[in-house]
């Protein structure tokens, strides 16, 4: 029967240290530029404007029907060269963790984009009226009244996706960058120990997640009573 | 100060408003009624531009509503609007409800703006409840506020669409009677209501619209002495009845 063998995880921790701070800086900028993105994209599909509309429905359609793994890789593989050549880097830079940023964000615009546009269709066209009605351009009706309400409103799922996002940057390991995933496989491997890193992987995976399930639960609670 | 010259107004291939005309002068109070879909709210949402309208011409203090050059938000600014739901902002305090579109729209200073919101509050003996949010008053209390936000931007006239039909009885007088000390001081009001006894205190003229034309437009007393149309006759019947 297989032992398992823990030895190596204490040693391991500095590096699955820097690991998770790579994981926790893609998740937060991919949730912050996904918003803001996801939020002008519902704009636009709300908009009168037909083209607007048409567009930002062939962004969400697009990036909804790919895998993500692919959309990954694809930025993994494009990205870098495009920022070379607009920047006049050298091949030296690694531009890994910033094509990573880029991929998560444009990706998980697409699904925010349909939770804002549920948000902004959940504040009644009411509150729009009468911020029009004292005077504001349609554009500060919707960033001072509109917004702010159905921002509100889809908290807890714009949360929820910022829980599924964190699991999902796991999957920056198709670019061999070492994120909390990556780095854990990459100590397993090296101390052929890649069962135990991979359930210590998992359980702090577990942990973090159901924890931040359990908050947001409650804070949906707190905004419902 | 408000001229609405035939004005026809659609919504797909129906038709809502069927070349209505009415003048209101300064310091005029008018109120609008007529059966449930006769067009009343429709009306007052195209004096502001709120809805465009097809053909006719609306005059706002010599701003024409409907002409492309005319810069919309800054007259409605000018005209203030009452709705039936009170349409308060509920993630903003009352204060800010009152300071928001005094510093967003006419650039006022946080100061300058809190300063005319406390006055206004005490006019509509709000005051203590500056910083609770909307949902924590009552139905009338929240109707007081809301006249107060489209004070606060100091308008010209005033535009209410049935301001008292989603209150409860005990709360419609409270706000009754913000209303009729705004007439008294002069105000220039817009007013769509059933509440007769409103009408009968404080409105010059009375405009009773039945399916998207004005089919009678008369002094307060005439109209309720002998109302010319037998619309108008049945309409007075049916609602005095309670
Ligand atoms: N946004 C809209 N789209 C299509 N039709 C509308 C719209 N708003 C109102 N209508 C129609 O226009 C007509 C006039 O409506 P309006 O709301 O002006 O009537 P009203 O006199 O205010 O009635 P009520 O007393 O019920 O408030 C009605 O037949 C209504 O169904
Ligand atoms: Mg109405």
């Amino acid at each position: 029967m297989y032992q398992l063998d823990w030895s190596s995880i204490p040693g391991a921790l500095p590096f699955l240290w820097q690991g998770m701070k790579i994981s926790l800086e893609i998740t937060l900028v991919a949730i912050a530029a996904g918003i803001f993105w996801g939020t002008i994209l519902a704009l636009m599909r709300l908009s009168p404007v037909r083209a607007l509309s048409l567009l930002a429905t062939g962004y969400v359609s697009l990036f909804r029907s790919i895998p993500l793994v692919m959309v990954l890789l694809w930025f993994f593989l494009v990205v870098p060269t495009l920022l070379r050549d607009v920047l006049g880097l050298s091949h030296a830079t690694d531009l890994r963790l910033a094509s990573a940023m880029v991929g998560f964000a444009l990706f998980e615009a697409a699904y925010y984009s349909e939770i804002m546009r549920a948000g902004i269709q959940s504040v009644s066209r009411g509150q729009a009226q009468a911020a029009l009605a004292l005077g504001m351009r349609p554009l500060q009706a919707m960033w001072l009244v509109v917004l702010p309400q159905a921002f509100r409103n889809m908290l807890p799922l714009l949360l929820t996706q910022a829980i599924i996002l964190f699991q999902d940057t796991s999957l920056v390991y198709v670019s061999a960058l070492a994120d909390f995933f990556g780095a854990a496989y990459k100590v397993g491997d090296r101390d052929g120990r890649l069962v135990e890193m991979l359930l210590f992987a998992g359980a702090v995976y577990f942990v973090i997640c159901s924890a931040a399930s359990f908050a947001v639960r409650r804070f949906q609670r707190r905004l419902a009573a | 100060m408000i001229s609405i010259r035939d004005v026809h107004k659609s919504y797909g291939t129906v038709e809502v408003l069927s070349g209505c005309s009415t003048e209101v002068k300064k310091g005029e109070v008018i109120v609008v009624c007529g059966p449930s879909g006769s067009g009343k709210s429709t009306l007052i949402k195209c004096v502001n531009g709120l809805e465009p309208i097809q053909s006719g011409e609306i005059v706002v203090d010599g701003i024409s509503v409907a002409a492309r050059r005319t810069n919309l938000p800054k007259l409605r600014a000018r005209v203030g609007m009452v709705f039936q739901h009170f349409d308060l902002f509920p993630h903003l305090k009352v204060i800010d409800n009152l300071t928001l579109a005094q510093r967003k729209v006419l650039g006022r200073r946080e100061e300058e703006a809190r300063a005319r919101a406390f006055s206004l509050l005490d006019r509509v003996g709000l005051r203590e409840h500056a910083h609770k949010h909307p949902g924590e008053l009552s139905g009338g209390q929240q109707q007081r506020v809301a006249i107060a936000r489209s004070l606060a931007l100091d308008p010209i006239c005033m535009l209410f669409d049935e301001p008292t039909s989603a209150l409860d009885p005990e709360m419609i007088n409270e706000v009754l009677d913000v209303m009729v000390a705004l007439a008294r001081d002069g105000m220039t009001m817009i007013v769509v209501t059933h509440e007769m006894g409103f009408a009968r205190r404080v409105a010059h003229r009375i405009v009773f619209m039945d399916r998207g034309k004005i089919v009678e437009d008369a002094p307060t007393a005439d109209f309720f002495a002998a109302p010319k149309t037998d619309r108008a006759r049945q309409f007075l019947s049916k609602i005095l009845q309670h």
